[in-house]
């Protein structure tokens, strides 16, 4: 029998296996951040042990960093000290370290990728749930908590039980105006929050086939919204043409060598997956959340669903009053408070790009709080170079430095209580953007269009023969 | 990590689904470099108005229940995989958490602290909630051991899983770590034939 392209990868990095159905894995890169890792180093401290592979561990600032002032020292004392503790655990351990002001600095699914250290093949983590984002390349990514971020540190392993394998294909042609954030948000609104628990997703099909590796990233990223390990997509010549010529992607010969290997990974025809669901493209309308889990996605034309037409009345009713809307209502028309553009769902560079395309030469609705937040300093840079941040600028957006700032209100970023934020995040849950923030997901470009009208609108009535109006 | 072998106690019942864990502990309390203290914001939005005085309706801020476990409806602990969430519920004093779901992560989180995550059925779940109705002092007894939970004084009583090699760390307060440690040289070996792109 054929094996899954989940399979192929996770064989390759079985050490061992326990007793009771667990495996030790071992894992070939070791992505850190501020806020799941001081208690790691604490541990190893205490343990009075080293780290075992500090070569494989990359650690970057992004969750608790300010998106202004970035040259200035940190406000917030807490943050700062969190800050400040990564960077001491790091220079006293030996690891290379993207704190804040270096010039690869941003959210660490962001950076993993543009810098060529995520490579199909590989097995990634993080003590991050976003780390699925990755799987976009083939690799093997999923989050961890931080007692498996001190077993990474200890033992370059982890003790896992292999989860099942799910495969979601997508066939057909996306209509005009509609992402993959599109497609990820309908998926999970069709298979829930919990859908996806206890496996690994591979996305393939035609629609899939068809995305940028960005867009490919936004559709991984958002795998843990339904409760999977998390998600993969075979690579091929996009995802090759991606890694050449990055900083740590392989060179010359090594490169054709690499791309062989590479090439191999995908899900063999007669290979099993324990669960298929198969959707078509072309039933995807623009999206947008209106509850306060990622599952409780519309079309954007779409009535709120009524108590008779979901499966927990009482999950519905408590969502709505937090978000302040009706059963059965419309969303289309909404005021819309703020806009918020960043996360690492939607803040990379192609992002960036297709909202300054529609904003250019327009302005924001006046009484929106439009806020850009660039996934990283590359991306930053890359805007500046291009000339968006000037687009953008006059648009009346706000651009700031990089980080994780709105997505989850760590830092002052936060949206005020009662107020509507169409965001490009991945979590609508209550308070994520701050306390009574409320939260709407949606595509870049829906968000841009929003931005402009000041309402909720349906981002295929501004697109005419192809081009945006 | 504590050793677990059974557990008494009268539970704390949160009847909400799909918990997710920035409910458990929002983001902004998550500054600390240290495990302890979380307990303090555990539910922080549900049991605080915004001037931080207690919300009289939730339920961790009524006496007429108080207990080590934490019984809540499906879908456990989804959303964001800090760990934080677990630290929290053990810092407040929860010792198991009943669901008839749990999210992966946040299942493994708790796994590695000591804090036991018992699935059951949902009718038992239903069952559990009612009998807690009746009688807020309606005590409960997890054995580990034998991988069942029962409402004392009444018949309901259920087996739940739980992988063999978890429960032997929990039994004896083992973690991970201690074991993957004591497999360095397969490890070692491994990376000597381990080939990368
Ligand atoms: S951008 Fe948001 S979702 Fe992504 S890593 Fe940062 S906090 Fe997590």
């Amino acid at each position: 029998m054929g094996k899954t392209l989940f399979e192929k990868v996770w064989d390759r990095h079985v050490v061992d296996s326990v007793e009771g159905g667990q495996e030790i894995l071992y894992i070939d890169k070791h992505l850190i951040h501020e806020v799941t890792s001081p208690q790691a180093f604490d541990g190893i401290r205490k343990r009075g042990i080293d780290i075992f592979r500090k070569e494989r561990i990359v650690a970057t600032a992004d969750h608790n960093v300010p998106t202004k002032d970035q040259h200035l020292p940190i406000k917030d004392y807490l943050s700062r000290l969190q800050v400040d503790t990564l960077t001491q655990n790091c220079e006293e351990f030996g690891i290379e370290l993207f704190g804040l002001g270096h010039k690869y600095q941003g959210i660490v699914h962001v950076i993993g990728p543009e810098l060529g250290i995520t490579k199909p093949g590989m097995t990634i983590v993080c003590g991050d749930s976003h780390t699925s984002t990755h799987g976009a390349f083939g690799a093997i990514a999923f989050g961890i908590g931080t007692s498996q971020v001190e077993q990474v540190m200890a033992t370059q392993c982890l003790l896992v039980q292999r989860p099942k394998t799910m495969r979601i294909t997508i066939d057909g042609e996306l209509g005009k105006g509609i992402y993959s954030k599109d497609i990820i948000l309908y998926i999970i609104s069709k298979l829930s929050t919990s859908g996806g628990t206890g496996h690994f997703v591979e996305y393939a099909g035609s629609a899939i086939r068809s995305l940028s590796m960005e867009a490919r990233m936004t559709i991984c990223n958002m795998s843990i919204e339904m409760g999977a390990r998390g998600g993969m997509i075979a690579p091929d010549e996009t995802t090759f043409e991606y890694i050449k010529g990055r900083k740590h992607a392989p060179e010359g010969e090594k490169f054709d060598k690499a791309v062989a290997y590479w090439s191999s990974l995908y899900s063999d025809d007669d290979a099993v997956f324990d669960k298929e669901y198969t959707f078509s493209a072309e039933d995807i309308e623009p999206m947008i959340t209106y509850g306060t889990n990622p599952g409780m996605g519309i079309g954007v034309t779409q009535s709120i669903p009524t108590k008779d037409e979901v499966k927990s009345p009482a999950a519905l009713a408590k969502s709505l009053e937090y978000m302040g809307l009706q059963e059965g209502e419309k969303l289309l028309g909404r005021k819309i408070d703020h806009v918020f553009i960043g996360s690492c769902t939607n803040s990379r560079i192609e992002d960036l790009r297709i909202v300054a395309d529609y904003v250019k030469g327009k302005k924001k609705a006046p009484h929106i709080n439009a806020m850009i937040v660039p996934g990283s300093k590359q991306v930053e840079a890359q805007a500046i170079e291009e000339g968006l941040h000037e687009i953008l600028f006059d648009a009346g957006f706000e651009l700031r430095g990089p980080g994780c700032s709105a997505c989850l209100g760590m830092n002052e970023d936060k949206i005020p209580k009662g107020e509507y934020c169409v965001s490009t995040s991945n979590r609508n849950y209550e308070g994520r953007q701050g306390p009574g923030a409320r939260t709407m997901l949606v595509s870049p470009l829906t968000a841009a269009i929003i931005a402009v009208e000041g309402h909720v609108v349906d981002a295929r009535e501004f697109i005419n023969d192809g081009e945006l109006v | 990590m504590e050793k677990f072998k059974t557990l008494t106690s009268t539970v704390v019942p949160l009847a909400v689904q799909d918990v997710d864990t920035d409910q458990i502990i929002p983001a902004r309390f998550l500054k600390a470099t240290t495990r302890e203290g979380f307990g303090e914001n555990l539910f922080r939005d549900w049991r605080y108005d915004q001037e931080g005085n207690p919300k009289p309706d939730f339920v961790l801020n009524q006496n007429t229940y108080s207990g080590s476990i934490l019984v809540a409806e499906d879908n456990f602990g989804c959303g964001s995989s800090r760990e934080h969430a677990a630290w929290a519920l053990v810092d407040y004093g929860f010792r198991a958490v009943v669901s008839s779901f749990f999210a992966d992560i946040f299942k493994g989180n708790a796994l590695n602290n000591g804090l036991l995550p018992v699935q059951v059925s949902p009718e038992f779940l239903k069952a559990m909630f009612a009998e807690i109705n009746k009688d807020a002092n309606t005590p409960v007894t997890i054995n580990l051991e034998e991988q069942t939970i029962e409402i004392d004084g009444t018949d309901l009583k259920e087996n739940f899983e739980i992988s063999s090699y978890k429960k032997m760390c929990l039994l004896n307060g083992y973690d991970d770590i201690d074991f993957l440690l004591s497999n360095k040289d397969k490890i070692e070996a491994f990376e000597q034939s381990h080939q990368e792109f």
